[in-house]
């Protein structure tokens, strides 16, 4: 996994506010491999969405770059497809049309009007949403828009699939489903992948790699986990695993010890203190940086 | 079948049907008379205790033009508009049978005879009027829809443009029909002179008047709606580099489908109520004149007349509604958000 195939390098933004600029990412690394699935985990309002928006293209870092293949990123566009948490599909179109749009904008010219139906239909197999291909968002499950969402991205054949916790929403059996669904995707496939996610046991199972954050402001980088579960990974096998369960135990660990939630510190001390604490964390977080690389 | 039937009854506003259509396949009667006396009984009941109301109030009230009409001399009236409107009609055939033959009669004698066609120039009924109203506020409305979106999807593009026009909206939005109306007389005079008018100038004072009070609504409503497109589906198009047409036509438009049916309802039911003061003052032949001349006409009938030109006014005012919000649910594209 020596090939750098997407690259972000010193990436810092910074948020025009009433109260002057807000420094939110502050000098993040990273460097994933070709069909590798990386999961961001970190608390609430650390930062997470605004890496995945660079990386799509969406914020322009303040400082530092993107790079994809070893061209810097610096627009949005359909190789970097994205689904986002509120699955965000037109709700005048219906599924079929939805995913239709996507395609018709990528290989326009490089398919024609039969091959383009074909593959839309592959997509929503994929999903196993082709028996609802005729319904609008309106009238179809929060799951089973979430599963359109990732047919449309799918349908784009992007390099870098990027995901702003896609089953956030969801209960927890349809999550289990989609999880299900996208790991076997993923072999299929081979996708690149980045995932946003609150849940511990989702990026284990999912993940080759999580990327833990340290709280905001000036958030960054606190730890790389390497995932080394054989695949394909069964849930219920994997449940009874003691590495798996070593795993679940180092991420929460990070969370809940090392980057305690910026709410709990709220009930336990005065607003003035908070500052200082957060200091000190980061910096204690900074030499683990060391460590780590 | 039957559920297609009930949900065409609910897209068109006949709700108070569905407890008749269920009942007739046999779903559980007491809940369904518990619907249709709610949907049927009590606005009957409410409608009854109005006119005793009524009836009782106006008996107590005199003016110069005698006693207030009650709900019987009002109906009254109805009949006799209605039979007004059928004399009229037939004088009209007559009108046009006579001249038929006399020409017939002058090309038997003469081939090469010169013949005139006329048209009945009778004085209009009350239902001429109604429907003169129609057309008259109609054309406003449609003028009025047609500045209004585009420039509504316009503002709602660009937040400068909104900025910059936002002030004249509302500078002209709260102006009355009625101070609108003599400079649209004059305008109108002064710019539209043909020898041989298509349209009277009345007519398009009117209209004039209707679409610049209605336009407002349609126009905020567009504006608003386009600007207010969800942040996600702005960059789900930017993910896919959607071109700029594509983005107005296939995202902003659509998205801004519901609320410009908010607008349009609202603008309709404006138009409607300026178009009669609009009448009154440019004398355009339809029910406003038909008001004025009733009340400057103070026979004994007068206020009965204008009593059912109100009744007609607020019942034709109300299917305009019905018929929009019909629209509205038609193009809606989200059926579970509830219209009312
Ligand atoms: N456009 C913006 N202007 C100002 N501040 C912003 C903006 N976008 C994000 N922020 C701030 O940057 C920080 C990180 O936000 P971000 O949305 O990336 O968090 P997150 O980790 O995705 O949170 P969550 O898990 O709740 O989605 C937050 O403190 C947020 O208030
Ligand atoms: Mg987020």
């Amino acid at each position: 996994m020596s090939n750098e195939y997407l690259e972000l390098s010193q990436v810092s933004i910074e948020f025009p506010t009433p109260k002057g600029p807000f420094k939110a990412l502050n000098q993040v690394d990273l460097k994933i491999s070709q069909g590798e699935f990386v999961s961001l985990i970190g608390h609430s309002g650390c930062g997470k969405s605004t890496v995945l928006n660079i990386i799509a293209g969406l914020l322009k870092a303040t400082t530092g770059g993107v790079l994809l293949e070893s061209r810097e990123v610096d627009e949005p566009g359909p190789e970097r497809a994205v689904v986002f948490q509120h699955h965000s599909l037109f709700p005048w179109l219906t599924v079929y049309q939805n995913v239709e749009l996507a395609v018709k904008k990528v290989f326009k010219g490089k398919m024609n009007k039969r091959e383009m139906a074909e593959w839309i239909h592959h997509n929503l197999e994929l999903v196993h949403m082709r028996h609802a291909e005729h319904k609008r968002p309106a009238e179809i499950s929060g799951g089973m828009k979430q599963r359109v969402g990732i047919a449309r991205a799918l349908a784009m054949q992007p390099k870098v699939l990027l995901m702003d916790e896609p089953f956030g929403a969801l209960d927890a059996l349809t999550r289990a489903h989609l999880q299900d669904s996208l790991m076997e995707i993923q072999d299929e496939l081979g996708n690149t992948v980045i995932m946003i996610t609150h849940d511990v046991d989702e990026a284990v199972l999912l993940s080759d790699r999580i990327v833990m954050m340290t709280n905001g402001p000036a958030a960054t980088i606190g730890d790389i986990l390497h995932i080394d579960l054989p695949r394909p990974r069964r849930r219920v096998e994997l449940a009874g695993d003691s590495r798996y369960n070593a795993y679940r135990a180092e991420v929460l660990k990070f969370l809940y010890e090392r980057q305690r939630n910026p709410a709990d510190d709220d009930d336990t001390s005065g607003k003035t203190a908070q500052p200082k604490i957060r200091a000190v964390k980061t910096a204690q977080v900074g030499d683990e940086k060391v460590k780590v690389a | 079948m039957k559920d297609k039937f009930l949900n065409t009854l609910q897209l068109i506003g006949m709700t108070w049907l569905s407890p008749l259509v269920k009942l007739a396949s046999g779903d559980n009667p007491r809940e369904q008379f518990a619907d249709l006396f709610r949907y049927v009984g009590l606005p009957f009941i409410a409608v009854a205790a109005f006119l005793f109301l009524w009836a009782g109030l106006a008996s107590k009230v005199d003016t110069s033009l005698g006693q207030l009409p009650g709900p019987v001399q009002v109906w009254d009236q109805v009949q006799g508009l209605a039979e007004e409107h059928e004399r009229e009609r037939h004088k009209a055939e007559a009108f046009y049978e006579r001249q038929d033959e006399r020409n017939a009669k002058k090309l038997a004698k003469d081939p090469d005879a010169e013949i005139k066609w006329r048209e009945y120039t009778g004085k209009p009924t009350f239902l001429d009027q109604i429907l003169t109203s129609l057309v008259t506020v109609f054309t406003g409305f449609l003028l009025g829809t047609l500045i209004a979106i585009p420039i509504g999807i316009a503002c709602g593009l660009s937040k400068t443009l909104y900025g910059a026009v936002s002030p004249l909206i509302q500078i002209f939005k709260p102006v009355s029909p009625l101070a609108w109306l003599p400079i649209v007389t004059m305008v109108v005079s002064g710019v539209y002179v043909s020898a041989d008018p298509m349209f009277q100038k009345s007519f398009i004072t009117s209209a004039i008047t209707v679409m610049l009070c209605s336009l407002w609504p349609t126009l905020i409503n567009t504006a608003v709606g386009v600007a207010s497109i969800d942040r996600d589906l702005i960059n789900v198009a930017r993910v896919l580099r959607l071109g700029w047409w594509t983005q107005v036509f296939k995202i902003a438009i659509p998205s801004a489908i519901p609320m410009i049916f908010t607008g349009l309802r609202i603008s309709l039911g404006i138009g409607w109520m300026v178009l009669i003061a609009a009448e009154m003052l440019a004398q355009n032949p339809g029910l406003g004149k038909f008001v004025w001349d009733e009340f400057q006409n103070g026979s004994s009938d007068s206020l009965g007349r204008i009593m059912v030109a109100v009744l007609a006014i607020g019942l034709i005012g109300f299917l305009l509604d019905s018929l929009m919000l019909t629209l509205q649910k038609i193009f809606s594209y989200d059926r579970s958000v509830e219209l009312r």
